[in-house]
């Protein structure tokens, strides 16, 4: 039982980067329509800068905003000069461009600042949270952000105008056009608040992977893992899936005999193909209803 | 109607895999038929007899890479089959090329079967395992699909790797193959007898694909992507086309890897993870989503560019790759073969003029 709830506690752990990442996932999905393949080594561009800042002396929450600043202006950037000019183009030669993005943050961060293994501060310190050994108080920090970003995001789309306006402009260019939404902008938006959502994951995430150029390739696959179970079109959900992910992975780890532990990340990846089995749009995903 | 705008929005998105248009009927009136035809197996007959020069003319390393740049185009084709002309997304790919290889690569190893045979052995077990994965990603569709198929493409290699199956697949260090020999009549090395042996493969299998995409199940193939819900109404049976059309696209995909193993004459896990998949995805859309020529330029693609990436700058190396990639996205939306239709349709339309 010790041992059950311990390793359900390290897998909400591992399962909050996962979430961090869905997160984003799911924001930038909402926006533009498309999984942005691109968006981990985003995020660790963005944590990068972050870095940056500090070695330029600056002191963490600086470095923190102004990491989040810059990676949204660049979020908005990249829409508006990569992205806008082949909207109409075929879905699979955007995703080639997301691909070819990746390799560019990934090539030029190894390039800027190297490959050698940095570690990166966090404000929580690694103390064990109430003096229990079950999860420490970086890892608490990092679900109490997600929550928190969770909830402020629920607040701008379901309470505010522009949240309003963005929603209509991915669920409906044309007609939300029609009400004098300027679609493109609210497409731009999108892309910037995911690259800032990126920057804060990434941030969070750098203490525990450590900030190395192919820090995200891991967490990004799960975390899409994770938005995909939850279901793409809710945010909730794609946090639950990540929490999910990190737990299912580390009980399989333990509890499977023989080849768990080696096979973990299969198994994780194989229990989420057959909850799709069940729920094809993922837990919390709208069912598409289709017009002929 | 009373569906939320999402929910609209959303259907409307159904086939976001349906390919560029194919030539439209404009293109086809312009141009005289019986001239057309005569062009393109003017065209193929000269690009086969290069095909067979070639290898005789430039040195060993280029025949290695030319006949790699055969397999990937054969692995190509297979995507092309279930993205193109079926629009079912695969990230999996790769663990469709891995048991290729890896069956090639056990017959050899482990049971000493004769080279030759080991290409349709592969074909087989690759159209049974696609099939059968076929199964269960007819409830999926999209981006949940792309997720299974990752799944598969994650798990290949650690299955590969794990050590209950290390007897036979070699574990983390994979398998060594011995080369076959050419056959002694012939004036060639190894490297120019597999290069002949892929080419002849490579045409016999882009020969069967196109004849494929022009029969009966080619043309139920592709209502299937253009339209699910009036192909279902036209009679077509979904589910057996769309798992046959996986099997085939396996069978494809695991050819090539078979190929691929006598190629390099050694398999091991870590050359089929996710990044042979996307390698494969990338091939796909530069070549031309929904053409069969295009594979070979997608084939090029894959081998070629980021050797030349590199060339330029090693530390960047990924950088200019991401860039040279851009740029031809940014030039041709469509691939290169939605690229030359348009050229195609223009000179058309300038000669009618």
């Amino acid at each position: 039982m010790e041992l059950l709830l311990q390793q359900i506690m390290a897998g909400l752990a591992n399962g909050a980067i996962y979430a961090c990442m869905a997160l984003a996932v799911v924001m930038i999905f909402q926006a533009i329509d498309h999984l942005n393949f691109a968006q981990g080594e985003m995020a660790m561009f963005s944590t990068f800068v972050a870095w940056q800042f500090m070695e330029w002396g600056q002191n963490y929450w600086v470095a923190f905003v102004a990491a989040v600043v810059v990676s949204f202006i660049a979020g908005v950037l990249i829409d508006r000069v990569l992205f806008r000019p082949i909207r109409n183009a075929p879905v699979l030669s955007q995703v080639v461009a997301f691909i070819a993005l990746f390799s560019v943050f990934n090539s030029s961060a190894g390039q800027i600042w190297n490959y050698t293994i940095k570690s990166f501060p966090t404000p929580f310190g690694h103390k064990p949270l109430f003096g229990i050994s079950l999860i420490d108080t970086h890892e608490a920090g990092m679900i109490g952000v997600t929550v928190l970003l969770l909830l402020l995001l629920y607040v701008f789309f379901r309470g505010t105008r522009l949240g309003l306006a963005m929603r209509a402009a991915a669920a409906n260019p044309e007609s939300a056009r029609l009400c004098g939404i300027r679609v493109g902008w609210m497409t731009a938006l999108g892309w910037g608040m995911a690259a800032a959502i990126g920057a804060v994951a990434g941030i969070l995430i750098a203490p525990v992977v450590f900030l190395e150029p192919n820090m995200m390739l891991g967490v990004l696959l799960y975390g899409f893992a994770g938005a995909v179970m939850g279901g793409l079109t809710s945010p909730g959900g794609a946090v639950v899936g990540g929490f999910a992910v990190g737990v299912i992975e580390n009980l399989a780890g333990t509890f499977i005999p023989y080849f768990g532990r080696e096979l973990k990340l299969s198994i994780a990846l194989i229990v989420i193909v057959v909850v799709l089995m069940i729920r094809p749009n993922g837990i919390f995903g709208r069912r598409i209803v289709s017009r002929v | 109607m009373t569906a939320p705008p999402e929910e609209i929005a959303a259907a409307k998105e159904g086939l976001p895999f349906a390919a560029a248009p194919a030539a439209g009927p404009e293109a086809e009136l312009m141009v005289p038929r019986v001239g057309r035809i005569a062009y393109r197996e003017l065209a193929i007959g000269g690009a086969v007899l290069a095909a067979v020069i070639l290898p005789l003319v430039t040195s060993s390393f280029v025949t290695f890479q030319l006949t790699q740049v055969m397999v990937y185009a054969l692995a190509i084709l297979g995507l092309n089959l279930l993205t193109g002309f079926n629009g079912q997304f695969s990230l999996g790919h790769s663990a469709f090329y891995g048991i290729g290889a890896y069956t090639a690569a056990i017959l050899m190893h482990n049971y000493g079967v004769f080279y030759l045979w080991t290409l349709p052995a592969a074909g087989a077990v690759c159209f049974v395992v696609g099939f059968l994965f076929g199964l269960p990603a007819l409830r999926l569709q999209n981006l949940y699909l792309a997720l299974a198929t990752f799944t598969l493409a994650t798990v290949m290699p650690q299955i590969l790797k794990f050590h209950g199956l290390e007897a036979w697949t070699g574990g983390v260090q994979g398998l060594v193959i011995d080369q076959p020999d050419p056959p002694a009549f012939l004036p060639v090395d190894t490297d120019q007898w597999l290069y002949y042996v892929t080419l002849a493969v490579l045409l016999l299998m882009f020969a069967a694909a196109s004849n494929l995409i022009r029969s009966r199940s080619g043309r139920a193939i592709m209502a299937i992507r253009d339209h699910p819900i009036a192909a279902a109404a036209m009679g077509i049976n979904l589910s057996l086309y769309k798992t046959l059309t996986f099997g085939v696209s396996a069978l494809f995909t695991g050819v090539a890897g078979a190929l691929g193993a006598l190629a390099v004459a050694f398999v091991a896990p870590d050359s089929f993870t996710i990044f042979l998949s996307i390698a494969l995805l990338v091939g796909l859309v530069i070549g031309g989503v929904g053409s069969i020529p295009g594979c070979l330029i997608g084939g090029l693609f894959v081998l070629y560019v980021p050797n030349i990436a590199e060339s330029v700058s090693t530390g960047l190396a990924g950088a200019i790759y991401g860039v040279i990639l851009l740029i031809v996205i940014f030039a041709m939306p469509a691939g290169t073969a939605g690229f030359a239709r348009m050229v195609f349709a223009r000179l058309a339309r300038l000669r009618r003029s």
